[in-house]
């Protein structure tokens, strides 16, 4: 065992690009998963069977495939039709994607969660339709979300280092691009690291939100 | 288009060495999942704060970012593994922290006077656990676990980077030989999907029989205490406390 601090500190310039990488593909992708399992529950609850079988039966499908094929699919395939996006586009996408039909399920199990009894009062107030959601569905359903939502931020950062292997150069990315100029592993040990450190921290927040919110 | 050649030479040993590392991954996983979900509910604090820091390092830890560490940096501290064991072992450490959550959980939700019935009848700890609190918090884990398992099959793609020829390797090869992606990596995920379907449909019996298997019957009493005779063990039910009440 050779530990070298020398490599490390070689590394730390491209570590922070890698982490700045990660982070901006986790906060965009966190938005684009929170956003559209919205629209997805929402659609899973419409009257009409043709909204919502064949969201339920994509989401299904999103669910049950791996997140690599899905990023293979979305840069290798998905160019042969439509547009083209860069490495990073792609795994923003993906994780975004991918995410989506899980956070729609919390959402789904939040809408459901709200007692029937406050649909029904908001019947007998005859509010709209729109204020019914606004003002009496979502601010309760929203603390039963939000550790379940966590959660997968949390499961997303772990995933993210799978846009590495379609060239985008995160953490893992830039670790592995390095190890392989080098032939050193220290590069691949503090992204190890790393992981931890974020994931760590980032969970006790959650289980402290949860303890708050959910009583 | 894909060759039929190239679909024996790799696409079906790929689903073979697909399905090989899920139950490789999962048996590992198991095992680890009841062996440090039991130390979390250890008596000693050491033991409990040694799972803990295990489940918090491989929950935080990203699988793929584990398995690079394993396959590439393990060698140069004089550890070399099979890409195979690697992958399965990168894969097994991960779920297997998350399955300890679910061991730990289903056992705290059993309800505490089952505990206390078991203290009552002298059981030993491990009596208790074996006879008493796996049985009922059985038909509570096995959902969850299903989930961990779906969610396990779809990380064994993850092995492919690591060069194991699985299913998504064989995809990639074609990939490069051909650049037909269209077709390959549809197939890929219709593979993908079917193998989650089939776990999803096997596991559902497993799960109707755990639900069922809590026993009511009246020829259930008495159950514990015949399973311990015929094993040769003693129970001396309520040898001090519950003397004077007969």
């Amino acid at each position: 065992m050779n530990w070298d601090w020398a490599v490390v500190e070689d590394f730390m310039p491209r570590f922070w690009d890698g982490v700045l990488v990660t982070l901006q593909a986790l906060a965009i992708g966190t938005l684009i998963a929170f956003a559209l399992g919205l629209v997805w529950a929402l659609a899973q609850r419409s009257s009409q069977i043709w909204v919502r079988w064949p969201v339920t039966a994509i989401t299904e499908f999103i669910r049950n495939t791996p997140l690599l094929v899905q990023l293979f699919f979305l840069f290798y395939v998905v160019p042969n039709f439509g547009p083209s996006m860069s490495p990073l586009t792609t795994g923003i996408v993906g994780l975004g994607l991918h995410y989506s039909t899980y956070t729609a399920e919390v959402y789904r199990a939040g809408i459901g969660g709200v007692p029937i009894g406050q649909w029904e009062a908001a019947t007998a107030l005859s509010l709209s339709k729109g204020r019914t959601w606004r003002a009496v569905i979502l601010p309760q359903a929203i603390r039963r979300v939000v550790p379940p939502l966590g959660n997968y931020v949390v499961a997303m950062l772990k995933d993210s280092p799978m846009i590495a292997t379609i060239g985008a150069f995160d953490m893992l990315g830039e670790a592995q691009a390095f190890s392989n100029e080098t032939f050193t592993t220290e590069a691949l040990t503090v992204v190890g690291v790393a992981f931890i450190v974020i994931a760590y921290p980032a969970s006790l927040l959650i289980r402290a939100l949860e303890r708050r919110l959910v009583r | 288009m894909m060759s039929s050649e190239f679909f024996t030479t790799w696409f079906l040993p790929g689903i073979w060495v697909t399905i090989q590392v899920t139950v490789y991954a999962a048996a590992l996983g198991a095992a680890i999942a009841f062996g440090i979900g039991l130390a979390r509910t250890s008596r000693f604090w050491i033991v409990r704060f040694v799972a803990g820091i295990y489940f918090e390092i491989f929950r935080g830890m990203s699988a793929l970012v584990l398995m690079f560490w394993m396959f590439f940096a393990l060698p140069l501290f004089g550890w070399q593994l099979v890409p195979m064991w690697a992958g399965v072992s990168a894969l097994g450490l991960t779920y297997g922290a998350y399955g300890s959550e679910i061991v730990r959980g289903s056992l705290a939700a059993v309800a505490p006077a089952q505990r206390e019935a078991g203290i009552a009848l002298n059981f030993t700890r491990w009596q208790r656990l074996r006879l008493i609190e796996l049985p009922q918090a059985w038909p509570e884990m096995v959902p969850p676990f299903n989930n961990l398992l779906i969610e396990l099959l779809k990380g064994t793609a993850l092995v492919s980077v690591i060069t194991v020829a699985d299913m998504t390797f064989a995809g990639n090869l074609l990939r490069l030989g051909t650049n037909e992606t269209t077709p390959v990596y549809s197939l890929l995920l219709v593979l993908y999907f079917v193998l989650a379907f089939l776990i999803t449909r096997g596991m559902r019996l497993v799960e109707r029989r755990a639900k069922a298997g809590i026993g009511q019957t009246p020829e259930e009493t008495g159950f514990i205490t015949r399973k311990l005779s015929a094993r040769g063990e003693s129970v001396q039910a309520g040898s001090q406390s519950a003397g004077g009440m007969g």
